[in-house]
């Protein structure tokens, strides 16, 4: 099938979509070449200046790049193994499936701004219920203003929003799976260890991927659970590099600085999500 | 399978519902407090521990002025701007989507796998990046804090999320329903829309509740690109964690935000047991 009409189908959206990101694009482009900052508002033309003191004189964008890779690796890390483990928990027959399905997805349901105020009352340092428990031993966590404490409770809250999000896409997966490799299988006599590692492992690798790729996409982006947890603190313990580019653009109104932040950003994780993609098929994909 | 094996088995499911159920049952019981019993530390349970008062439910409905949140306006807010912006982005999404899938593009070097990375890598762009040419853009429109500017903005987050959803949908969708209609003196729009369209409910269906979930849980462009005049929930209730935290009125506030897209994992779920969503999900 071939017609004119494609176009009728396709264009409406693509132009919609080309609409409203273009003049962002462009001009975020246009805008990193000028020094607009609050004193001087103005689109004047500077070359490449904000590059030169982005890659010379910014180690605290770096760092929090670092630190971005850092967190976002170590979520998408649980995420993975967690999700996959509760996937295959209910995937099978097992009391209350449906119950225990529903209750491992409703996080990804939540807002995650909202829930992470909750968990700020809940990590609260004086009053709230985790240091009660820990203050039976003796205890007092900082858990919001320790430089490496406030790292771990970042992590937490994202791993419990978003591991709902990978088990869904696992389980879709696995309940999608084709019968006859586990028939073949158990005619073999193999184990249920002996069938994850040669027979759903390599059948889910596919979905694998794809599921860890969209999920690094999505943590990546992190940054509403730093901004009400610990507002990138103590210090900048937990500045990831969108939140740097927020309080530069934000909040210090350098916006031609921080439109150079943001298009250097976005370089760096185009290229690193092509290369992540290419090194989880050379490791999930063998022989073939 | 051994006792010991499903013994783990079950503990490991329990131990993960009770991590994933904890933030709401501190929620439930700290939205019963009031000031004197969340300053003296860590209590759970009503009448026992504390005396429940409905302070902090209460001040849902009453102005800021009088030291509440008024909610109802918000709450109403994000549900258009949600509703909006992922009814359009579904509308165009599946077309374009419909498209990708079963016609040929080639405009020089460009394929149809192109054109979708292209919609689909929409999603990689941080928030924080667009929110400054967006703030001038609406600015310049006199779209700033309105609904519909809002809307405009929606349509850029969720309609990746459609086409994502959509395309992976219709290719499984065999091509013979079209070409039966065709035979029979469709022309391609009739086709489409009294055939197909109807046979990809369950897709549609699967793509509006993740439209709806990344809508619904957005907080930073509502953040950015609003004042007064329109405030989305998020935005309202995270107004709230100030130095000074009402965790009664926040705990109350941050419930009825989260339940109504509780009944999403519901749906979410039967679909999943039908086996329809693996087929849109891949």
């Amino acid at each position: 099938m071939n017609f004119k009409h494609k176009y009728m189908f396709l264009l409406p959206g693509l132009l919609v979509l080309l609409a409203i990101l273009i003049f962002p694009i462009g001009f975020t482009v246009r805008l990193s070449l000028s020094s607009w900052d609050s004193f001087y508002p103005g689109l004047d033309f500077i070359g490449l200046e904000n590059y030169v003191r982005l890659f010379t004189d910014d180690s605290r964008f770096w760092e929090a790049f670092g630190r971005l890779s850092l967190l976002s690796l170590t979520t998408v890390f649980l995420q993975y193994i967690i999700g996959f483990s509760l996937a295959l928990l209910v995937w099978k027959e097992i009391r209350f499936q449906r119950l225990f399905r529903v209750l491992f997805l409703i996080p990804m349901m939540t807002t995650p701004v909202i829930m992470t105020v909750v968990w700020r009352t809940v990590f609260h340092e004086s009053l709230g219920p985790v240091n009660d428990f820990f203050s039976l031993f003796g205890m007092q966590p900082l858990w919001l203003s320790s430089e490496i404490l406030s790292k771990f409770t970042v992590i937490l809250v994202e791993v419990w929003q978003w591991t709902p999000f990978m088990f869904l896409l696992l389980l879709a997966g696995l309940l999608s799976l084709p019968k006859e490799p586990y028939l073949a299988a158990s005619i073999d006599g193999a184990g249920p260890v002996r069938t994850f590692v040669y027979v759903t492992f390599p059948l889910m690798a596919p979905i694998s991927i794809g599921a860890i790729i969209i999920r690094l996409i999505e943590a990546s982006k992190i940054m509403d659970t730093v901004y009400v947890l610990t507002s990138g603190g103590p210090g900048t313990s937990t500045e990831t590099s969108s939140f740097y580019i927020f309080i530069k653009g934000l909040r210090e109104f350098q916006f031609g600085y921080s439109a150079a932040l943001s298009i250097t950003y976005l370089i760096i994780m185009i290229i690193s999500f092509t290369v992540i993609a290419k090194i989880l098929v050379k490791l999930m994909v063998r022989g073939k | 399978m051994s006792l010991f094996y499903s013994t783990l088995k079950y503990l490991a499911v329990t131990l993960w519902s009770m991590f994933v159920i904890a933030p709401f049952l501190w929620a439930l019981t700290t939205s019963f407090k009031d000031f004197q019993s969340v300053t003296s530390g860590a209590t759970y349970i009503p009448w026992v521990d504390f005396e429940p008062t409905l302070d902090g439910w209460r001040s849902l409905f009453k102005s800021p002025a009088q030291g509440g949140i008024a909610i109802v306006e918000p709450f109403f807010n994000s549900i258009i701007v949600t509703a909006a912006g992922s009814g359009i982005s579904i509308i165009l999404g599946t077309l374009a989507a419909y498209s990708l899938s079963r016609f040929t593009f080639r405009v020089g070097p460009i394929r149809n796998g192109d054109i979708t990375f292209f919609f689909i890598s929409q999603r990689i762009m941080p928030p924080v990046v667009l929110s400054i040419p967006f703030f001038i853009m609406l600015g310049k429109l006199g779209l700033l804090d309105t609904l519909f500017g809002l809307v405009l903005v929606y349509v850029v987050l969720l309609m990746p999320i459609a086409v994502w959803i959509m395309v992976d949908f219709f290719n499984k969708v065999p091509l013979e329903i079209d070409e039966t209609a065709l035979i029979d003196g469709c022309n391609p729009y009739q086709a489409f829309f009294k055939v197909v369209l109807p046979n990809s409910v369950p897709g549609i269906i699967v793509a509006g509740m993740f439209c709806m979930i990344f809508g619904w849980t957005d907080f930073f462009f509502a953040f950015i690109l609003t004042f007064t005049e329109v405030q989305l929930l998020p935005v309202a209730i995270v107004a709230l964690n100030s130095s000074i935290t009402p965790w009664w009125s926040l705990s109350a506030a941050a419930l009825v935000s989260v339940a109504p897209l509780v009944v999403v994992a519901f749906v979410v779920e039967r679909y999943l047991s039908k086996g329809n969503l693996s087929g849109a999900l891949k």
